[in-house]
């Protein structure tokens, strides 16, 4: 069998595979609202930033 | 102000801050949300954004029906012994800080394990153990942070909503195969004839075939089933050309790569559907914060406080009042039904209903309307009808609000459809007659290739992105409109009505005029000072207006409830009130609102207020009156005649005393004569009037908290521009008809290679997505222009 063959199997593949992907990442609502996420990354830092000088004092 | 703003909400604190850990507050409520935050180390929510808080209302009982087992089920999205979880409409979230409390509401109730919010939506869904807590401790927990939800009647029958995702599944279906079909059809642009790509390439031919056939019938189908709804209803609309290229296209390269002929032009398919598409999600912006389909419902309560005959208390669906039924209405509830009032004094704010700012006295024995809000104490009612019939709700059985105002409406690129059909089937017809004289063999593929490269993708991605660029450009300049086609609407307007109160008027401010014998210094500032002891709304905004005055202890201060306050102080005995209180025989009966004061029981003079109107409007009249027919229609008395037409353009119209219902008829009768109304109101009273007109645009203060249902939703403060956005939106028709002229050259070069036969589909390949894209920059460019001269 031609190479290509497996070629063009493993593209198709991994082309479905993140089209499924998506397609998941849909219905999850990762699309319903585009905005919070990108505000709730950036808090975890501070939290975190409070119990490392709080560790420090009790130190 | 400066230092003297609240740590916690930013109010101004006023002469009496309260101050706790070097920081001042205006209110003990405010206090008391920052110790909860202090105690429960979170006060990173002042970091992230200074004084992001509000102040904590009052809810005492307001939540008691959150314990009724039928009204939790529909208000929770899931509920097992568990788990319980719901989402809560928050109107107060609006920055990070906010995010940020609510996503640790945990650590204020642990049995809460998870809260989520949703910053577009202002919603918060909070996951919470319903053994350990319930919803009822979550909102009053909510509440008592500044954090309370609104909890309507609206929510009752949502419930669980399903959001529409099927245009990203679609974006997605078609951009997917967009990007492999490009890939697989390059090396047959070239026409390279190696041995191997000769070998394969029938193969990717038919792996194109396999990924344009979910475009067609899933990415695609909405064009087919609007093409067919066009046709049955015998109109020609932008979708019918769109269809006829989508199948020419997919029908022709199926046989051409069926019959070895060519290569088909899938490329071109899927990426006329992927542009197509992304047209239409352009133009889908929504503001999700805002409802334009709101009517009582929003405003209502869910539930209400009956009296029982045995005297006690029970919380009942407002669904299930009947008449004849005892309610108990707080402080700040709303009353849901038409009553009588028995037990109590009612001041009735009908802000929501009328717009008109001065709460109401009534007395036992007087007849409530729906709609009001109770602003002082506990009132008891009995209810004369069912939700469903009262006064203002009937309003919401015309027919009027089961209209969908897109349907009756010929938007400008089916317009052009209309013709540029006609025109490209002709071209089509005649030159495919052409061909069977001069070469036959060519015929098919000549006719095929006009309706391929004429299919008006550049046209309908006009309007979709000038109007959703402007959606966007006057969203930021606080003018939320509902959708696309009510900008089109917007540039046929040739009549413009206000309401008056709420509308023309602001809410917040008042005038008042003085009227008889001047009072003396002293007497002034008895009078300054007594005010301020009061809490009735009048002496409020008499306080407000009167010059600043040394506070001084009165000798004597007595409010007497619903006629007026007596203050005592150095001799002077003064008497603020109603005209009888006063001892006021003249008794003149005036349209206006009046205090009236006596000094010593000799009657002084009075105090009449007038609307204040909001700053603008009579520069804004002026500039209207050129292009359009203005009119005022107000629910009022005629009391501001002789001061509107100080204010307004000769032309202007003034009809007072219009009850909901005339002003739509109103409406109704003047676009009968071939009037474009644009309405523009704020109480639901014009929800009628709103929804008849051609555009209805509600006038808000606080864009979150309440509007009825509407086209647009303009704030306030933006009133003076309304002018500006009018002209904006004609200039977006220009700008459209300017890119129908550019795509048309595009067709016509396109047309001049289908018409000679040499269609290639590299070149179909190339004309549709540069077309395309052409006419996005062009518009994109255009609007953005105007935008500028906006701001």
């Amino acid at each position: 069998m031609s190479v290509i063959y497996i070629v063009l199997t493993v593209s198709v593949i991994v082309g479905v595979a993140f089209f499924i992907v998506f397609l998941m990442a849909v219905k999850s609502g990762q699309y319903d609202d585009s905005y919070t996420p990108s505000v709730r990354m950036l808090f975890e830092d501070e939290i975190v930033n409070q119990k490392k000088e709080n560790s420090i004092k009790t130190d | 102000m400066g230092n003297n703003s609240c740590f916690h909400c930013g109010d101004d604190c006023g002469s009496h801050p309260i101050s706790f850990q070097d920081k001042s507050f205006c209110c003990n409520g405010c206090k008391t949300v920052f110790e909860i935050f202090n105690e429960n180390d979170l006060t990173c929510y002042y970091d992230l954004q200074s004084s992001p808080g509000a102040i904590p209302k009052e809810i005492e009982g307001k939540y008691d029906f959150l314990s009724q087992e039928n009204i939790i089920e529909k208000l929770t999205e899931f509920r097992s012994d568990e788990i319980e979880i719901a989402t809560l409409y928050i109107p107060h979230i609006h920055c990070s800080s906010c995010i940020w409390i609510l996503e640790n509401l945990n650590k204020l109730n642990p049995s809460i394990s998870d809260s989520q919010v949703n910053f577009g939506k202002k919603t918060v869904r909070v996951t919470y153990n319903p053994k350990a807590t319930d919803l009822k401790s979550v909102v009053t927990l909510l509440s008592s942070i500044g954090y309370e939800p609104y909890i309507s009647l609206d929510d009752f029958k949502a419930g669980k909503k399903q959001v529409n995702r099927t245009l990203i599944y679609k974006l997605g279906i078609a951009g997917f195969a967009f990007g492999n079909i490009m890939f697989l059809s390059f090396p047959e642009y070239f026409e390279i004839n190696e041995f191997w790509l000769e070998q394969y390439k029938h193969m990717f031919r038919w792996l194109m075939f396999a990924l344009s056939i979910p475009v067609v019938f899933y990415a695609a189908q909405d064009y087919f089933i609007s093409a067919y709804k066009g046709l049955k209803a015998k109109l020609l609309n932008i979708d019918v050309p769109i269809a006829l290229g989508v199948s020419v296209l997919f029908i022709r390269s199926t046989v051409e790569i069926a019959f070895d002929i060519g290569s088909g032009f899938f490329d071109s398919l899927a990426g006329l559907v992927f542009f197509l598409l992304l047209g239409k999600f352009f133009q889908q912006k929504t503001y999700d914060f805002l409802s334009f389909e709101r009517d009582y419902k929003s405003y209502f309560p869910i539930a209400i406080t009956k009296i029982e005959k045995d005297g006690s208390e029970n919380s009942i669906q407002v669904y299930d009042i009947e008449k004849g039924d005892r309610l108990l209405i707080r402080n700040e509830e709303l009353i849901p039904v038409d009553g009588i009032l028995i037990n109590g004094r009612g001041k009735i704010d009908y802000s929501f209903v009328t717009g008109e700012s001065q709460p109401v006295t009534k007395q036992s024995g007087d007849k409530l309307f729906a709609g009001g809000k109770q602003t002082s104490g506990v009132i008891e009612l009995e209810a004369l009808k069912s939700v469903e019939q009262s006064y203002l709700t009937q309003l919401w059985s015309n027919d009027v609000f089961n209209k969908n105002k897109e349907d009756g409406f010929t938007n400008i690129t089916n317009n052009i459809s209309k013709h540029f059909t006609i025109a490209i089937l002709t071209i089509a017809v005649i030159s495919t007659a052409y061909w069977l004289f001069a070469d036959a063999s060519k015929a098919m593929n000549v006719f095929t290739a006009v309706l391929i490269i004429a299919c008006p993708c550049a046209i309908a991605l006009s309007a979709p992105f000038t109007f959703g660029n402007l959606l966007r450009i006057f969203g930021k300049l606080k003018f939320y409109v509902k959708n696309a086609s009510v900008i089109e609407q917007l540039a046929h307007i040739n009549t413009v009505i206000f309401d008056k109160t709420g509308t023309i008027t602001s809410n917040k401010q008042s005038n008042a005029e003085y009227e008889g014998i001047s009072l003396s210094g002293s007497e002034n500032l008895v009078l300054k000072n007594s005010l301020r002891g009061s809490n009735h709304p009048l002496s409020r905004t008499l306080y407000n207006i009167l010059d600043e005055h040394d506070i001084i202890t009165l000798d004597r201060f007595e409010e007497h409830i619903g006629k007026g306050i007596e203050a005592e102080h150095d001799n002077i005995n003064l008497k603020v009130g109603s005209a009888s209180f006063v001892g006021n025989a003249e008794q003149t009966s005036t349209l206006n609102t009046t205090v009236y004061i006596s000094s010593n029981n000799s009657y002084k003079g009075k105090f009449t207020f007038y609307n204040s109107y909001r700053k603008g409007v009579s520069k804004l009249f002026n500039q209207l009156k050129k292009h359009f027919d203005l009119v005022i229609l107000s629910g009022d008395n005629e009391g501001e005649r002789e001061n509107l037409k100080k204010l307004l353009p000769v032309k202007t119209k003034l009809i007072f005393n219009q009850k909901p219902d005339d002003k739509l008829e109103f409406i109704k009768y003047h676009q009968s004569e071939g009037a474009k109304v644009l309405m523009i109101g704020d109480g639901l009273n014009d929800a009628g009037a709103l929804a008849q007109s051609d555009v209805g645009v509600a006038i808000s203060e606080d864009v979150n908290v309440f509007s009825p249902a509407c086209d647009a939703i303009l704030d306030a403060s933006k009133f003076k521009r309304l002018y500006d956005y009018v002209m904006a939106s004609k200039s977006a028709i220009k700008i459209i008809k300017w890119s129908f002229v550019l795509s048309f050259i595009y067709n016509v070069i396109g047309l001049y290679f289908a018409v000679t036969g040499q269609l290639a589909p590299v070149v179909a390949a190339i004309l549709m997505p540069l077309s395309s894209i052409s006419i996005v920059v062009f518009t994109t460019v255009c609007t953005n222009f105007i935008g500028r001269k906006l701001k």
